[in-house]
């Protein structure tokens, strides 16, 4: 598979503030915590780490590792107790709700596990939502570029009940695409679809950062899909514990056994 | 199984207090109507038995005397002297009573007069059944002059007069107002005040001198028996002595007929009120229904779970209404607190029409609180079986499912039982049309009701096409948060429709009374216009009689050319109440034209009447009969001397001649005057030389023919009022039940109110996605129910085409004002919903289960 993104080094940390070239979102220093006083859990525990635009990063990590928290801390569905969160070059700290839908409107896209669509919508506008909600028209010759991608031309028209499961979440992708965002955020994307369907949105994933420089990030504890990645960020307790660039799927399970053995060992953490 | 009622129940405390609440306002229209009915009886009561003695005696036939047109007989005074002689009477008192003495208030205002009567006695010392007397002086001296009188307490103070001040009063003798000085306040003896009566007293001489001419006579007396002697005892000793014509009944049996004739009346208010609660119970069974259909809707999985574990169907069944049981009781509960408020709230909005009941009690019966109870639990658990039914039907495979279904009924169905509902509706009407009286009504009611709830039923279907076409207007106006909206209408069409549906049914009554109030205005425009020849008219907006002297002045003006007095009374036809009215033959043509369906004006004397087409129609009278008519002083027989068209300026069931009606016993009281000037002759001063006439009474005023008409069209304004509040509660109750539906959908959709949010829908449409759905709803139901109005409307106006109601007239302008303040009703409905939907945290309502 051709890879055109450039590699990100193997470090756990980055010191650089602020927006460097390239860095599509950011996320420094990151801490994460529920509770108060002695009930105090740490779901995220300093984690900083760079997405650089044009790559598809997984993040992968045990139950509780803080996988999930991290991304909607990233992705400005959640806010976070200390640190910074970028996006391009847009510090979420201090942004109002308004500033927050709009940057979720525009810049970020969105593919979670279930439910991603509006079921009273037809494909096409589920599509065409987060565009018609700005009271933009698509670029058509983009709208075109995605619907063609995911090979969805002949099912505009069905509202999500007529589509199979892993149709929705080719629209779905279709939709978290369809604005150019700075980076797409898909939360385990396949993780309701058989093998086949799964590997279909995946393959779009990919096409989507080759074809196209999208930056997508990717949560997910299945290693195959994780091998479509160019790069597996892998967190436990808190912390970001270890990468790999140009991951194949026995690498990602190697790791993933070594990682649920300490966390077994460990303490275990919420989040 | 109980267990998890109880949990549900508090998990849900948002949720079912909503429907609560629509029992909560049901129960307490129900409650408030008895409460205040009963309260109203109390007082009424109260001054019966304040007033009555142990024996009355009274000219025969005036116990049970009509409510309005004055017994013109009475008793000799030396009477009350032969009676004293009596071993069984202790004491006995001559009482003089003048109805129509209303007192003027400082600021030149009538106190009361809208209904209750201006009373005024001779003092006396009389002692009820009560065993109070009926009057103490609270302050001052009783008067001793003519130019003296005392009043009740509050009556003073409403009129702001202190002992010494100079009283106005408007009398029904000439002359027609009076000037007094104010001696001294009276306290009436019963508990429960006099009900917005007035009481003036005057010295024994003196109120024979203005009212009765001078003669020694008095209206009633009152005997007190002596220790150890019984009424009946007291009264048959009184029978041995009385005089013809003249009857003496027990204290317990003179109180007991008031108290009928008075029950009477109560009843129809009470009647009348609880057609609103019916209203209300109505639109709150829909609420009902709809909550616990969604609530149903919503745990179908947790109950299919309750099913797969074992429970069998009869207890998931009963597990729903034991629900609904438990809402119903504490719902109950409140209502009846609220019906007390409510009660209260009614005696303020009566006390607006001049009943006013002061601080009275508002007594809570048992049996208001039985029926309170049970009218809240027979609705709920009526209106949460279906539901019920619906929930145990739920397969218990459905818990592996993830998108679980509830059996539905299929829409055609729904829609087939609709139309033959709806069909059944217009048969009852048409029946009930044909019919009359009180099973009529009912029948009509009743069609309407099976009407209604039959376009319920189609509802889901009629509106579609509706809500289509406002989803045009949406999409057009806010884009795709339009069209979210609409398809958020259209996804549950049983949910949006009965949700509509209990707003329908508020419109509907809403809209047929506009429909018949403006067709009765325009009516009375028509009849006004067509019939009326006077220029000018002297009436009485709140329909109390004055004094015949005011006819005998403006007679005497120099511009006047002729005046026609009007006098009412009420007698008996068989057993049926008719209203009569009253002119002089000679001078009706002067005041209007009465036009004749059969024989003649010229053979119109005091030996004979006029009697309306429909009377006519419904007595089988003809042009020629004899008419045997009921006074309080016994019957009279007229001969049929025609026969007039209702819709015309004669209201009523009889026309007699004014020496006719004197012959019958009733004294002359007008009611009002038509007036023509002379050729040539300025209005302007004829106007004020008359305005000169009526200075200082309030109470009668002069108009032309277009102030004479708007005078009748703001009398049926008045009712329209009371009756469009008395179904703004039906209407709070729909509105409340959009909120609980749109608050219940936001629950549901809480998932997908967390996809729009993180895919960048901002607060602000997703409020205003909420609030179109919101306005789509309401103005579905206001559409719909002006619709139905419009229907009712033409068909009742039809129905009543020859009781006065000739003209229909649709108010086009007011229908569609109904509409718009249902969309902003609807805003309004949203507001909570829209705020919740709004403020759900994103992260929160996506990860929701």
């Amino acid at each position: 598979m051709f890879r055109s993104a450039p590699k990100p080094s193997h470090s756990t940390s980055s010191t650089v503030f602020g927006p460097g070239s390239g860095v599509a979102a950011r996320a420094l220093d990151v801490r994460k915590v529920y509770g108060e006083g002695d009930a105090t859990v740490a779901a995220l525990d300093g984690v900083s780490i760079d997405f650089a635009a044009g790559v598809f990063t997984a993040v992968m990590g045990p139950s509780g590792s803080g996988k999930s928290t991290l991304m909607h801390c990233m992705a400005a569905l959640d806010t976070v107790s200390a640190g910074h969160v970028f996006i391009g070059d847009l510090e979420l700290a201090g942004l109002g709700d308004k500033q927050l839908t709009k940057l979720r409107r525009d810049k970020i896209g969105f593919i979670f596990q279930a439910y991603n669509l509006v079921p009273t919508l037809t494909a096409q506008e589920n599509i065409e939502l987060p565009l018609s909600i700005a009271g933009r028209k698509p670029d058509r010759q983009w709208f075109d570029t995605v619907i063609d991608t995911v090979g969805l031309r002949d099912r505009l028209d069905h509202r999500p009940n007529q589509l199979s499961g892993g149709q929705q979440q080719r629209v779905a992708c279709a939709r978290a695409l369809v604005t150019r965002p700075d980076v797409v955020f898909a939360d385990e994307p396949t993780g309701n679809l058989d093998s086949a369907a799964g590997a279909e949105v995946l393959a779009f994933l990919r096409r989507s950062v080759d074809d196209h420089r999208q930056t997508v990030i990717m949560v997910t504890h299945d290693p195959v899909a994780a091998s479509y990645t160019d790069r597996v960020v892998f967190l436990a307790d808190g912390k970001v514990v270890d990468e790999l660039s140009n991951p194949t799927a026995d690498d990602v399970l190697e790791e993933m056994k070594v990682l649920s053995a300490r966390s077994i060992a460990g303490t275990s953490t919420g989040g | 199984m109980f267990k998890v009622t109880w949990h549900n129940l508090v998990a849900r405390k948002l949720r079912l207090a909503l429907s609560a609440f629509a029992i909560v306002l049901g129960v307490a229209f129900v409650a408030g109507s008895f409460i205040f009915t009963d309260a109203l009886g109390r007082a009424f009561d109260g001054i019966v038995k304040g007033t009555t003695a142990d024996v009355e005696v009274l000219p025969e036939g005036a116990g049970q005397a009509d409510s309005f047109g004055t017994d013109a007989r009475t008793i000799p005074a030396p009477l009350v002297e032969e009676l004293r002689q009596l071993s069984e009477a202790e004491k006995v008192v001559g009482t003089d009573q003048v109805q129509g003495v209303f007192v003027i208030s400082k600021e030149g205002e009538l106190i009361g007069g809208n209904g209750p009567p201006g009373l005024a006695f001779n003092y006396n010392e009389m002692t009820a059944i009560t065993g109070d007397p009926i009057l103490t002086v609270a302050d001052g001296e009783l008067p001793s002059t003519r130019d003296q009188v005392a009043l009740d307490v509050d009556t003073a103070t409403k009129a702001g007069y202190d002992i010494g001040d100079e009283v106005t009063l408007v009398t029904p003798g000439d002359p027609p107002t009076m000037k007094a000085e104010l001696t001294g306040l009276v306290r009436f003896g019963s508990e429960g005040g006099l009900v917005g009566a007035t009481l003036t007293i005057f010295d024994d001489q003196v109120i024979k001198d203005l009212f009765f001419e001078g003669k020694d006579v008095y209206t009633n007396i009152s005997l007190t028996a002596a220790e150890g002697v019984s009424q009946v005892q007291l009264r048959d000793a009184v029978k041995e002595v009385l005089p013809q014509g003249l009857e003496a009944l027990t204290g317990d049996d003179f109180a007991a007929d008031q108290q009928e004739i008075i029950g009477t009346i109560l009843g129809f208010i009470n009647t009348f009120l609880l057609v609103f609660a019916a209203v209300a119970l109505i639109v709150g069974t829909f609420l009902i229904i709809n909550t616990f259909s969604i609530l149903v809707a919503q745990r179908s999985r947790e109950l299919a779970l309750l099913r797969a574990m074992g429970a069998s169907k009869k207890q998931v069944n009963r597990a729903v209404l034991t629900e609904a049981l438990v809402v119903s009781l504490v719902g109950s509960t409140v209502g009846l607190g609220m019906g007390y408020l409510l009660a209260i709230g009614l005696r303020a909005l009566f006390g607006f029409i001049g009943l006013d009941l002061g601080a009275a009690d508002m007594p809570v019966e048992l049996r208001t609180v039985l029926l309170s109870y049970a009218v809240g639990v027979i609705v709920t658990l009526v209106a949460a079986y279906l539901p019920a039914r619906r929930a145990s039907r739920i397969a218990p495979v459905q818990a592996m499912r993830d998108d679980v279904a509830l059996p539905e009924t299929s829409l055609r169905r729904r829609f087939l039982v609709g139309a033959v509902m709806v069909a059944v509706g217009v048969a009852l009407m048409v029946t009930g049309f044909a019919g009359s009286g009180g099973r009529g009504l009912l029948l009509i009611g009743l069609g309407m009701l099976s009407i209604l709830i039959g376009v319920a039923l189609m509802a889901p279907m009629l509106g579609r096409p509706i809500v289509q076409a406002l989803g045009v207007v949406y999409r057009r106006l806010f884009g795709t948060v339009g069209n979210l909206a609409t398809e958020n209408t259209l996804r549950n069409p049983r949910r949006t429709a009965a949700t509509s549906s209990a707003l329908m049914i508020g419109l509907t009554l809403v809209a047929l009374m506009s429909i018949l109030g403006q067709s009765a205005k325009v009516s009375t425009d028509k009849a006004i216009e067509e019939s009326l020849t006077a220029e000018l008219i002297v009436s009485n907006a709140t329909g109390q009689f004055f004094s015949t002297a005011y006819a005998d002045s403006i007679r005497e003006l120099d511009g006047v050319d002729s005046v026609t007095a009007f006098r009412q009374a009420g007698a008996k036809l068989g057993n049926s109440q008719v209203f009569l009215q009253a002119v002089e033959p000679e001078s009706l043509g002067s005041a209007l034209q009465l036009p004749v369906d059969g024989g003649s004006l010229e053979a119109f004397d005091d030996q004979s009447v006029f009697v309306s087409s429909t009377r006519a129609k419904s007595s089988d009278l003809a042009v020629g009969d004899s008419v045997k008519l009921t006074f309080p002083a016994g019957p009279t027989e007229f001969d049929v001397a025609g026969i007039f068209p209702v819709g015309g300026a004669v209201a009523g069931d009889f026309l007699l001649t004014l020496e006719g009606l004197e012959r019958s016993g009733i004294k002359p009281e007008d009611s009002l005057l038509f007036i023509t000037k002379k050729p040539g002759a300025d209005e302007a001063v004829v106007r004020s030389q008359i305005e000169e006439v009526l200075a200082d009474n309030p109470t009668v005023t002069l108009k032309n023919q277009q102030e004479f008409a708007d005078e009748q069209k703001d009398l049926i304004n008045r009712v329209l009022y009371i009756i469009y509040a008395l179904l703004g509660l039906a209407i709070i109750i729909a509105i409340l039940g959009i909120t609980n539906t749109l608050a219940l959908s936001v629950i549901e959709r809480t998932r997908e109110v967390g996809l729009l949010r993180a895919i960048g829908v901002s607060r602000w449409q997703l409020r205003r996605m909420v609030g179109l759905e919101s306005i789509a709803i309401s103005v579905l139901g206001a559409l719909l129910g002006v619709v139905m109005g419009i229907a009712f409307g033409i068909a009742m106006q039809r129905a009543i085409a020859d009781q006065g109601i000739d003209v229909l007239s649709i108010p086009w302008l007011q229908l569609g004002i109904f509409v718009v303040l249902a969309a902003l009703a609807g805003v309004l409905a949203a507001l909570l919903p829209a705020r919740r939907a709004a403020k759900l945290n994103v992260l929160e309502a996506i990860t929701t289960e």
